[in-house]
């Protein structure tokens, strides 16, 4: 026999079966999601939600489909949030602190309250990236970030308005085009393929007779 | 948080975790392979598929929830929306907002053309953002698209389209380069070597990856510059049906509002569909690892205008879903766990496999484990077999979870199940459409001016995928996709427009006897969690 709790969602009352996700249970009371839900598997951000529980005084957020209903539970979504997105050439930009002062100014009004940090569904140390940021510490910036699915919580709580996900973007976006070091052995082998020096051995490849192709398959060489 | 007989198996697992961590196992011979697939794997379960009795594909078999689509009752009839009245106008249009979409975007955007996304959702909620584990090129000095090849063809039992899988393999270190000259931040070591590892089926290690996000974090620098580029991007919009012109050319689509319903009219020179998978269809009643809009809509509307299938009988299941606890049941756990050295055990706490065969031979594997063989671990919900990922721990060193799979580790913590001390509960979960729509090597479909790409297409990879071989495929695809559509685009003009293929479609599901009411393309799926209470209407 399964057991129930209550849901508030929206404030209205479902009693829902206890092992559903946050999510699960708005389909179970009859919602048909349209926005609000996209991967559903705790990587796109779509379902950010705010909750609290009946007495609790602490506000809580958390990912819609990455969370089980509790009882008493107070839900509301968060299915969009007008995040600041600067467009900017990445060509033609350069990988210093100017850039950071120029697209996202806001940053330097943090007031150092951590509510970004509280609010992260995915545990991140969100004040502590803009901090990087702020210095145009961008690789530090990028590693402190790198997990942010873009839910936007975090903006939501901040008084200083910042865009918390697109300015940890732009500094990730900045450490692997400039920041993080090239790779010579790719730029090699995207020469050697310009200049031609696979075209034989694939082509000869593309003409076996499957019978061929099987046996080279079968006896090819795995790298330990 | 494990209980009862679940626990007592794990005593086990952890028992036998010394000795199974020096094994090496044996890989199966191709006999072993056929056998194995032709008795357990879901491709090979004939009361599951059907034969189209109508379309460019009729005779084809397919699975029949597809076929109930594929066959299904149009959305719109041609009454119902007004040709004259052009709502977006553009050179090239493409339907999905993912990698593949957002890929083409950017190119036919660098080739000078006006282009527009329109997307059901939002751009990026699409199983791009969801791939985990890597990319596959072969950049390294011991690796060639030659080898690449072969792991490919053979992986995919020798049924790829040699041209199109010959664009995959020597396009991908291109396609690596251009993600990383976008920003994409690669895993690599500090002289910038980039940090590779095996995927089931690979030999030699070519998986690139971005942690355990890398698909997260292609798609979500894609869309950064999509939307750096101003290209407009039409969200919560999907394609209800693709427009012709009198010379049976592609040259639009009727597009629906997924709030409203409000219907608008696209025209364009040239459509890319890139609108993914359809893993949401449940097949066989599987769980799935895909996003919530995977429901084949493209191969629906591609169909219905004209273009040909291939290998849509071919599904991929991923042999690792989470099969414990039920929140996340089916969610996906990437291969990039074995990659790392974790094994496949079962209930007796034997390593029954070797936990690098490909994908498709892993989950047959698995399927017999727990089903024939008795060596499942019961579930609430189902069977799984263990897969142990503290061995991940052990080889790496400690902090190895952390550094290399941390969406694994946050996804299993949220219900108090510490990967880096406890084996998860796994078994396979519905992951990859293999086949889809017949291309040519410049990405059109047998329709003129209807290109497609990503996982909508079929043939790229046969009849099964190695792991790191789609998220390079919707951007080799994407972009050239993307390419030849813009260019397309610069010699051609859309006609007079025309909805008459609805019509014919509809004469032709009368001849056929088909009288079932699906409706199609299906757009979302309805879940309602056993609720007996709510109304089960399609969407």
């Amino acid at each position: 026999m399964e057991n129930f709790v209550d849901v508030f969602l929206f404030g209205k009352c479902y009693s829902v079966p206890e092992n559903l996700t946050i999510m699960g249970a708005m389909e179970y009371a009859g919602y048909q999601l349209v926005r609000g839900c996209g991967c559903r598997n705790g990587f796109c951000g779509a379902c950010a939600t705010i909750y609290r529980i009946k007495g609790d005084r602490e506000l809580k957020v958390c990912l819609a489909c990455q969370t089980k209903v509790e009882n008493n539970m107070y839900v509301a979504t968060l299915p969009f949030f007008p995040l600041i997105k600067e467009g900017f050439e990445l060509e033609k930009v350069s990988p210093d602190v100017s850039v950071m002062m120029q697209l996202y100014p806001e940053i330097y009004a943090c007031v150092g309250c951590n509510a970004c940090t509280k609010s992260c569904t995915q545990g991140l140390n969100v004040m502590q990236y803009i901090a990087y940021a702020q210095r145009g510490d961008f690789a530090k910036c990028a590693e402190e970030s790198f997990d942010c699915v873009m839910c936007g919580v975090c903006s939501s709580r901040c008084p200083a308005g910042i865009s918390h996900p697109q300015v940890a973007l732009l500094a990730r976006r900045l450490n692997g085009r400039y920041l993080a070091p090239e790779s010579a052995h790719l730029n090699e082998r995207v020469q050697e393929i310009r200049d031609g020096k696979f075209e034989d051995l694939l082509s000869a490849l593309m003409q076996k007779p499957v019978e061929e192709m099987k046996e080279l398959y079968n006896n090819r060489e795995i790298e330990a | 948080m494990y209980t009862g007989e679940i626990l007592q198996s794990m005593k086990k697992v952890e028992a036998a975790r010394d000795a199974n961590l020096a094994l090496e196992p044996r890989r199966m011979t191709a006999e072993e392979k056929d056998a194995l697939l032709a008795a357990y794997h879901p491709d090979y379960k004939e009361s599951e598929f059907e034969t189209l009795k109508m379309g460019v594909s009729r005779g084809d078999k397919v699975p029949h929830e597809l076929a109930a689509l594929l066959q299904g009752k149009p959305r719109i009839t041609a009454a119902d929306v007004d040709l004259s009245r052009i709502d977006y106008d553009t050179d090239v249009l493409i339907i999905g907002g993912g990698g593949a979409g957002s890929s083409a975007a950017i190119e036919a955007d660098n080739n000078g053309a006006r282009c527009m996304i329109v997307t059901k959702l939002r751009i990026g909620d699409a199983n791009t953002m969801m791939a985990e584990g890597g990319i596959q090129a072969a950049d390294k000095p011991n690796d060639s698209p030659a080898v690449h090849y072969l792991d490919a063809f053979g992986g995919g039992h020798f049924a790829a389209k040699p041209e199109l899988l010959y664009k995959l393999v020597n396009e991908a270190p291109d396609a690596i380069q251009w993600l990383n000259r976008l920003g994409v931040e690669f895993d690599k070591a500090p002289d910038g070597t980039m940090i590779t590892t095996h995927g089931g089926g690979t030999s030699r290690k070519r998986m690139h990856a971005a942690r355990d996000y890398t698909g997260a974090e292609i798609m979500r620098t894609l869309r950064d510059e999509v939307l750096n580029r101003g290209i407009p991007v039409i969200d919560y919009t999907a394609a209800v049906e693709l427009i012709l012109d009198e010379n049976g050319r592609c040259a639009g689509a009727v597009l629906m509002n997924m709030e409203t319903r409000e219907l608008r009219v696209a025209r364009a020179k040239t459509v890319i569909l890139a609108t993914g998978g359809a893993g949401r269809l449940h097949y066989q009643g599987f769980p799935t690892s895909n996003h919530y809009g995977a429901t084949a809509d493209g191969l629906i509307l591609g169909y219905r205008a004209g273009a040909k299938l291939l290998y849509a009988d071919t599904l991929q299941y991923h042999p690792t879903g989470a099969a414990y606890p039920d929140q996340i049941y089916g969610a996906l756990v990437t291969e990039k766990v074995r990659s790392l050295g974790a094994k496949l055990v079962n209930a007796k706490g034997e390593v029954f496999m070797h936990p690098l065969e490909t994908r498709d031979v892993s989950a047959a594997s698995i399927i017999r484990e727990c089903g024939d063989r008795g060596n499942g671990v019961k579930t609430p919900d189902g069977v799984g077999v263990w897969l142990d990922t503290p061995m991940i721990e052990r080889i790496g060193g400690e902090g190895t979870i952390l550094a290399r799979i941390p969406a694994m580790h946050r996804m299993f913590a949220k219900y108090g199940i510490d990967i880096r001390v406890e084996p998860i509960l796994v078994y396979p979960t519905l992951h990859y459409q293999n086949g889809g729509l017949d291309i040519t090597p410049d990405g059109m479909t047998a329709v003129e001016n209807l290109y497609a790409a990503g996982e909508v297409v079929g043939g790229i990879h046969g009849r099964n995928r190695l792991m790191g071989n789609s998220l390079l495929d919707v951007i080799v695809f994407g972009r050239n996709a993307g390419r030849t559509a813009s260019e397309k685009a610069k010699s051609t003009e859309a006609g007079t427009l025309t909805l008459s293929h609805i019509d014919a479609f509809l004469k032709e599901r009368e001849e056929a006897g088909i009288g079932d009411e699906t409706v199609s393309p299906k757009l979302l799926p309805v879940y309602t969690h056993g609720n007996p209470a709510v109304p089960k209407k399609p969407f």
